[in-house]
């Protein structure tokens, strides 16, 4: 066949598609609604997962992925683990310096502790803040970025400084209208000279980040000292591709430190971004496969009903069938005309649907940032016609397959 | 000089569960270019079944069919099509007009299906309306025609391919007798114009109109003849 007597068949098969389907509109209507149903489903389905894995990409580069986490815990134990766990030593400000000391793969090092306390400047006042104690350092390790001011400095740390860097709410609450720099704010007891406020970071797991004030370490255990839980060391490592090595690092200096024999197994948890990926990856997948194929028996049912109904209407236009067949149609032409057919209802229905889901897709976009992504809309529109093509074939099929003179001969 | 059609021998068996229906029992017909050819025959005694294995919309059980020379019966599918859609113009009884279609895309429908240009085709469709005198009516619906006007968009269509022949199966059967007359008087003006025409009708009347006469009785042909009182073509349009 040419192409152009391909082309002219294809527009006559369009012709004759929306003819048969304006001719019958209810059920049309009717029919498409499957096809509706099970598109809306789909194009939801796929947004709200690409909406958790948005979600969750966004959440995760707050953790810088060439961060280790050095803690007494691992992020993602097994409950045995962690009664093994439980009486595991602390890590303490020896242990840091040992690290800080020893390390040769680190670009920066901060260890790392918190507590919650009230915040007060003059007549305005804050309850549920977390003080952060750190060391200089943590401006690289946690990857801040400063609003105004600065981080405290390596001799402010060292010094034992009663300075302060506050979150960014904590600012705009504290300070509404005059700047909190080389003002002295009150945490819990203590005054602390405010040096710096740190950029909007949002919010981690549920976790406020711009709620936290940061004041040096020394600082910290002096005055809300807080040595039960003890403390984490964070590490950002030299270089990214050498994690593993820097991780080899940090394990040996810390068994050294903690005096853990040979053989015995490490009594403490290097944790990186790398662990929140695996991890979710594995549920995300699962949710994602099961919450498809949910979404995809439903599509199935629409496909049953264009099959259906295609089914009817070629026996009711078998005589036309005849007809075109004895003025040279060919059985190609006959098959194309009805799968075109089924194609089309099935894309109208897929159009309809993604016109639907399209505002509910902003619904779900007020719980999870997303929008419906145009590979969504793509993967939808060609999802229909194929749902359209393979339930219209065993209709078309058919119908190409009879008899002139028989279909003639049909009422 | 070599026939148009040359069908030798045919036979044609329906089977109908256990019981065998012969609709074509032995059937031998030369027709040659440009003859106008009637057949005639009792209900039942397998007209249409001729008219259909000449029309290539059905195959003959056994026996020789050759259209133009060459053999029907090596043709597949596709070229069975081919032949239906270029060299065959059918005409039927109950006019088999496509319902949700206009006059002239009825008409231009054979033409869609040969690949023709659009712009080409409506101009010939336009021109085979414009010879069954329907240039006024090209975009009424059939259910907007009466059966003789309906019947002319089905000689337009049958037409529109410059086919080699036209087979017409009882096509003044649904019609009263003056559109009748109306329609074997274009029968008879295709014919005037080098056509060949095969028709197939209950009434002498109207088998008159043609040269040659062929009488079908159960499936067998009982008497092959020129007509010599014929109606003259050119009456009474
Ligand atoms: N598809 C079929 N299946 C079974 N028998 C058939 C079929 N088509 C035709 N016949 C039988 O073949 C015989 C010839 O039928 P055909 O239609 O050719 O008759 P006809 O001469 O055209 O009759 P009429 O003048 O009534 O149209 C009849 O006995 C008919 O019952
Ligand atoms: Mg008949």
């Amino acid at each position: 066949m040419k192409f152009t007597d391909f082309a002219y068949e294809v527009k006559e098969g369009l012709g004759i598609s929306f003819q048969a389907i304006r001719a019958n509109k209810m059920r049309s209507v009717l029919t498409t609604l499957g096809i509706v149903i099970g598109i809306v489903s789909v194009t939801l389905m796929g947004t709200a997962i690409e909406g958790m894995s948005r979600s969750f990409n966004e959440m995760i580069s707050k953790i810088g992925a060439d961060v280790l986490f050095v803690q007494k815990f691992s992020w993602f134990s097994s409950q045995e683990d962690f009664f093994a766990s439980r009486n595991r030593k602390n890590i303490d400000l020896k242990q840091f310096k040992a690290v800080r000391d020893q390390g040769s793969t680190i670009a920066a090092v901060s260890p790392m502790t918190g507590t919650r306390v009230p915040i007060k400047y003059r007549s305005l006042s804050s309850d549920g803040i977390i003080l952060i104690g750190v060391n200089e350092q943590y401006i690289q390790v946690g990857g801040l970025n400063i609003e105004m001011g600065r981080f405290f400095s390596q001799a402010e740390s060292n010094g034992d400084r009663p300075v302060a860097v506050l979150g960014y709410t904590i600012a705009e609450k504290l300070f509404p209208s005059e700047t909190p720099l080389g003002k002295n704010v009150k945490v819990g007891a203590h005054s602390f000279r405010v040096v710096g406020v740190v950029s909007k970071q949002g919010s981690f797991l549920g976790m406020d980040m711009d709620n936290r004030v940061y004041v040096p370490i020394t600082n910290f255990l002096q005055k809300f000292s807080n040595n039960r839980r003890g403390m984490d060391i964070h590490v950002k490592a030299a270089n990214i591709n050498d994690l593993e090595n820097t991780k080899e690092e940090l394990r040996g200096i810390l068994r050294k430190v903690r005096g853990v024999k040979p053989g015995v197994k490490d009594d403490f948890a290097i944790n990186q971004q790398e662990m929140f990926i695996q991890t979710f990856n594995q549920i995300g997948g699962v949710i994602a496969a099961i919450g498809l194929f949910i979404t995809a028996l439903s599509l199935f049912v629409g496909a049953i009903g264009i099959m259906n109904i295609m089914f009817v209407s070629v026996t009711e236009r078998t005589k036309e069938i005849g007809i075109r067949k004895a003025i040279g149609a060919r059985r190609s032409t006959i098959l194309l005309q009805f799968l075109i057919e089924s194609a089309a209802l099935s894309l109208i229905g897929g159009i309809i649907g993604i016109i639907i889901s399209y505002p509910l897709s902003l619904l779900i976009n007020q719980i999870l940032p997303t929008s419906m992504p145009i590979s969504v809309v793509a993967i939808a529109i060609l999802i229909s016609l194929v749902v359209g093509v393979v339930s219209g074939f065993l209709p078309a099929n058919r119908a190409s397959k009879m008899d002139p003179v028989e279909a003639l001969r049909h009422e | 000089m070599q026939p148009v059609i040359n069908i030798k021998n045919v036979k044609k068996t329906y089977i109908m569960g256990t019981v065998e229906v012969n609709a074509l029992v032995d059937v031998s017909i030369r027709i040659q270019k440009n003859e106008y050819v009637a057949i005639m025959g009792p209900s039942g005694s397998g007209k249409s079944t001729l008219m259909n294995v000449i029309g290539c919309l059905d195959t003959p059980t056994s026996g020789l069919y050759e259209f133009n020379g060459v053999n029907v019966g090596d043709m597949n599918d596709n070229e069975l099509a081919k032949i239906r859609n270029k060299d065959i113009g059918f005409v039927f009884q109950t006019f088999n007009l496509l319902a949700r279609s206009d006059a002239l895309h009825n008409v231009e429908l054979p033409l869609i299906y040969s690949g023709m240009k659009k712009t080409d085709r409506k101009v010939r469709a336009e021109e085979a309306l414009g010879h069954v005198r329907l240039e006024d009516r090209m975009h009424h619906k059939p259910n907007e025609l009466s059966g003789g006007q309906r019947q002319r968009v089905a000689i337009a269509r049958a037409l529109v391919t410059n086919p080699s022949i036209i087979l017409a199966d009882e096509p003044t059967g649904n019609l009263d007798s003056k559109t009748g007359v109306e329609i074997m008087g274009l029968f008879n003006d295709l014919h005037a114009q080098g056509n060949t025409i095969i028709l197939v009708t209950h009434e002498e009347d109207i088998a008159r109109h043609a040269h040659r006469i062929i009488r079908v009785r159960d499936g067998l042909i009982e008497k092959d003849f020129m007509v010599e009182d014929r109606v003259l073509p050119g009456v009474n349009v």
